[in-house]
């Protein structure tokens, strides 16, 4: 088990290691509900809280259920039902208490199942032998960081609204350039904290 | 392969997915429990106790209120609109938005299929949709009217009643005869009196290939039971007016007989002029009725006009179709609404006329046959 501070997992893990901006894993619900900057917080908070507990969970699920009985192969499925039954539970709980973002997020709430960030995040701690409080920290740095990307991107779409763009660019091109650019400018963090 | 290996994969893989399942279920229990809500329709009109949690458009039609909906609740029609005065503590949906005007925005009027119960609501919705029932008919009687029109007098079950106004129509429900599998349901203008609460009339046009005239005129009896809904449409009596021309081919005489009635019974003092449209003689029905209300009553007058007389119809009324008699018979739109109901064809084609001579959509109400 690599020794590796928490701390130093949770900002790597929000800055050096953006799941966005350095892995590019979640990229779907991240293009796609990014317009509005007030649906993006609340997407992003929901991913966040998603990933924190999965990859807690996960993680005892594999170092006490699918190590000591030797069903490695099975970890994906157990992974994947694991997300998906934190999804349900949590859509269930926006319905009730927040209906508005609930039918603002509409399809893409489920589709958090799918968000590979999520899964991404679970793998890369169980590669990387994490503990239990490094996992901890590093879902929800992980979430952050998503969270953090995705709230940039809205907020700069925002600002484009006004803007002028050329012809053909608009719409999901210019967020990939948006993303492109935020992405090289984060390289620029490497080698402050280093994870891998 | 050893046996426990695979005896391990199936019941971890069982019972973690055992315990994720049981987790759902109570969190389901416990997130989607809202009790039993009141809901208190157009200021204690009806009030209901409802289990929570489910959409109000479903709530309401599991207590028999039939709001109308052509998407299922999908948010894709917008046809499902009702005041929400009190017990919605989220504002207009994004889905919703498309559908709800600045106007009705103030009115807080909602689309049911989206707003869910989750409390005790203060709704209002229109009398009309109030009103929309599902009714189990025994069929009375059924008389042919003509070769391809039956006429189907349905006795609603002990105790219930209808309420309608003259003009409106039943959603009218098949059941499968012969070869033909499925159920449909099939909209029917009510041709009997709004007086007559217990019983309701309908007249069915035989359509070549038509399912629901198809099954009418070849596998109902009297006796079977029938199911409709209703009533609705908004082709009704307005009266602001002194004469009321009213316009009608084939079986679209149903609501214009039942207006007839809604005026006399109730001594209203418009002036009627009813032109009914056929091609020969056979086609006529309802004649001597017709003829004995104008007798009784001088306000009415009917002009059945036959586009194609036979030679032995010796018919010496109007010839021509319907908008021959319009043209030479009615001078101008002033002090008249129009009521028309038939074809497609039929009532463009009179549309046309009755706005040369000055009617305009304000003063012309239609029923058109689809």
């Amino acid at each position: 088990m690599p020794q590796i501070s928490p701390i130093v997992i949770f900002f790597a893990s929000i800055i050096t290691s953006n799941m966005i901006l350095s892995n590019f894993l979640g990229m779907c619900s991240y293009l796609s509900i990014s317009s509005e900057y007030k649906t993006a917080t609340g997407l992003g908070m929901a991913v966040t809280l998603v990933l924190t507990l999965t990859t807690f969970i996960n993680w005892a699920i594999y170092h006490f259920v699918i190590v000591p009985l030797e069903i490695q192969y099975l970890s994906y499925i157990i992974y994947i039902m694991v997300i998906a039954a934190f999804v349900q539970i949590l859509e269930m709980a926006m319905d009730r208490y927040t209906p508005d973002l609930y039918a603002k997020l509409g399809i893409f709430l489920p589709l958090i199942t799918v968000n590979c960030a999520i899964l991404g995040v679970t793998l890369f701690m169980v590669i990387r032998q994490y503990g239990a409080l490094q996992s901890l920290v590093y879902g929800l740095g992980s979430g952050l960081g998503w969270w953090l990307a995705i709230n940039m991107l809205a907020a700069i779409r925002e600002k484009l609204k006004k803007a002028k763009l050329p012809p053909g660019i608009s719409g999901p091109a210019i967020s990939f350039i948006i993303t492109g650019i935020m992405a090289m400018a984060f390289i620029g963090f490497s080698g402050i904290f280093t994870i891998q | 392969m050893d046996f426990s290996v695979i005896l391990r994969a199936v019941g971890s893989l069982a019972v973690i997915s055992g315990v994720l399942s049981v987790m759902i279920s109570i969190s389901e229990k416990v997130l989607n429990n809202y009790g039993i809500c009141e809901i208190d329709i157009n200021n204690g009109a009806r009030l209901l106790k409802v289990e929570g949690g489910s959409t109000l458009l479903n709530t309401l039609a599991g207590e028999k209120i039939f709001i109308p909906s052509a998407c299922g609740g999908k948010a894709t029609c917008g046809l499902c609109k009702v005041k929400v005065l009190e017990g919605t503590p989220s504002g207009l949906l994004p889905t919703e938005e498309p559908y709800i005007n600045q106007e009705e925005r103030k009115q807080n009027v909602r689309l049911s299929c989206q707003v869910k119960v989750k409390g005790n609501m203060k709704l209002e919705i229109e009398e009309e949709l109030f009103n929309i029932k599902e009714f189990i008919c025994d069929v009375e009687d059924i008389t042919d009217m003509t070769y391809d029109i039956k006429r189907v007098r349905l006795k609603l079950a002990p105790g219930e009643t209808i309420n309608f106004k003259a003009g409106q129509f039943m959603q009218f429900y098949s059941k499968p005869y012969g070869k033909v599998k499925e159920v449909v349901f099939r909209a029917y203008s009510i041709s009997s009196k709004s007086s007559e609460h217990d019983h309701i009339e309908l007249l069915f046009r035989l359509v070549p290939g038509g399912i629901c005239t198809g099954y009418v005129h070849q596998a109902l009896k009297v006796g079977d039971k029938a199911r409709m809904s209703g009533p609705y449409g908004d082709f009704y009596l307005r009266g602001n007016c002194e004469e009321l021309i009213m316009i009608a081919g084939g079986s679209g005489l149903a609501p214009i007989r039942s207006l007839v009635y809604e005026v006399i019974e109730n001594n209203l003092p418009h002036k009627m002029r009813f032109f009914f449209g056929a091609n020969t003689l056979k086609d006529l029905y309802y004649m001597e009725e017709f003829a004995q209300i104008q007798k009784d009553y001088p306000q009415f007058t009917f002009i059945p006009c036959l586009a194609f007389p036979e030679a032995e119809d010796e018919w010496t009324g109007v010839t021509g179709f319907v908008t021959v008699a319009l043209e030479q018979q009615i001078q101008n739109g002033e002090g008249k609404e129009a009521y028309l109901c038939g074809s497609p064809g039929m009532l463009d084609a009179c549309i046309k006329i009755l706005k040369d001579k000055g009617f305009t959509d304000q003063t012309i109400f239609y029923d058109k046959f689809s």
